[in-house]
């Protein structure tokens, strides 16, 4: 569940990639580095969170798991 | 580097825009990315507008135009003037230095110093220690100090990370000696390793212009940009920010033992409204004290952009009264660094525009 609401961010952002199919969202050129600031607004707005810019690393980016993570880490409920 | 000074101000600053303004809502179109994506970062970063100058135009006629209007104005004499110190990464030549074609062309007297330094973001803080330098053998004359860029002559207008950040402008401040007693704290830091993080690959001695570097390509990021074109790595730039300016500044307030809270106003470098909100979490300083409109206004201006963010935000309080000042910026090398010093009291500090 928390997965699918990471993956529909995801699919907003950019529809024209199949992000359940992918093992690493950057490496695969899915999100660059203007893709995770979008993120970030967005999961800051829905979940209500302020992410630590030292925690603005291409890692934490890479599969939904670690953005999940990342939001947790940041104090969000998901 | 560390370093303490006193008995120097600034006196003036005249900002200079480039009359012309690129809208970013019109420049979508001129991106690989769907415009709903690409219209998300414009609330975010901060896109909003930016200043463009001609592509005739050169960084010395901004310089020679805001010193003429110094001149012609009575802000400064030019028997007044000990040396001109050009700040800038947009040179109209290798030879001869943007200072040399200023002094030429203002008929300036010959025993005046003419210093060209090339250097991107953190180029305010090292045109005023190079300032601070001078007057100690200078005495009663003063600096004229130019920070001038107009990158977007470098920026693919296809390359959505970087044109809609850019923007041109130049800023001449004039520094002096003075009786004033308050200390100017100083330090700079490079990380010399990072330094392709920001860059134009193609243009000097070690990749020439050619035809082939002109070729406009579409790259693993998604924007088009040729070897001739200014890149950077968005995320590396914004790490090394948020890992090195919140330490840098607590040390540097522990060390001169000025407490957070007496710092009026925290006046950055400009380089989008994202990076210094995060920047502003982090070091817990209200946004009220640290100004974040310049990219939206006039775009990231470089070396500039200081000095563009006090004569926009401040130009009467900066003529009246004098606040305590934390200037602090980072980028191309890379290199960071900060000033605390007394800011205000100031003879001018105003805006003009040109057709430039």
């Amino acid at each position: 569940m928390a997965m699918d609401e990471i993956y529909e961010i995801l699919e907003e952002l950019r529809p024209e990639f199949d992000f359940r199919k992918s093992e690493n969202f950057v490496e695969d050129g899915f999100l660059d580095s203007f893709d995770i600031v979008s993120i970030i607004s967005m999961v800051e707005e829905k979940y209500g969170i302020n992410i630590d810019g030292l925690d603005i690393l291409p890692e934490n980016f890479e599969t939904a798991a670690a953005i999940a993570a990342l939001i947790k880490k940041s104090g969000g409920n998901i | 580097m560390k370093a303490k000074f006193n008995g120097k101000r600034i006196t003036g600053i005249l900002g200079l825009l480039p009359k012309e303004v690129g809208y970013f809502d019109d420049e979508v179109d001129n991106y690989t990315f769907p415009p709903k994506q690409t219209m998300r970062l414009k609330k975010v970063m901060g896109f909003e507008k930016h200043r463009l100058s001609k592509e005739s135009s050169t960084a010395s006629e901004f310089c020679i135009y805001g010193l003429n209007y110094l001149l012609d104005n009575g802000k400064i004499g030019r028997e007044e003037i000990g040396a001109i110190i050009v700040v800038s990464l947009s040179p109209d030549y290798f030879v001869p230095h943007i200072s040399n074609i200023i002094h030429g062309e203002c008929d300036l007297p010959e025993d005046v110093l003419c210093m060209d330094i090339p250097q991107g973001c953190c180029g305010y803080l090292l045109g005023l220690m190079q300032s601070f330098l001078l007057l100690d053998i200078m005495k009663e004359k003063k600096i004229v100090l130019c920070n001038v860029d107009i990158l977007s002559h470098k920026v693919s207008r296809k390359d959505r990370n970087d044109f809609p950040l850019i923007g041109d402008a130049a800023c001449i401040s004039i520094i002096e000696n003075s009786e004033d007693p308050d200390d100017i704290y100083f330090r700079l830091y490079t990380d010399g390793k990072q330094r392709n993080s920001l860059i134009i690959p193609a243009g000097g001695f070690a990749m020439p212009c050619t035809d082939e570097t002109a070729v406009m390509k579409v790259l693993e990021d998604g924007n088009c940009r040729s070897l001739n074109n200014l890149h950077m790595d968005g995320t590396g730039v914004f790490n090394f920010v948020q890992v090195n300016i919140p330490p840098m500044l607590e040390n540097m307030l522990e060390e001169t033992g000025i407490k957070k809270e007496e710092i009026d106003y925290y006046l950055f470098h400009q380089p989008n409204k994202f990076m210094l909100k995060k920047l502003a979490d982090k070091i817990q300083v209200p946004y009220e004290k640290m100004f974040m409109n310049i990219v939206e206004n006039f775009g990231n201006s470089s070396g500039v952009s200081i000095p563009i963010n006090i004569v926009y935000n401040l130009p009467q309080q900066m003529v009246k009264e004098k606040y305590t000042c934390c200037l602090s910026a980072f980028g191309s090398g890379l290199t960071w660094g900060a000033i605390i010093m007394k800011l205000g009291n100031m003879d001018f500090c105003e805006m003009i525009e040109t057709e430039l």
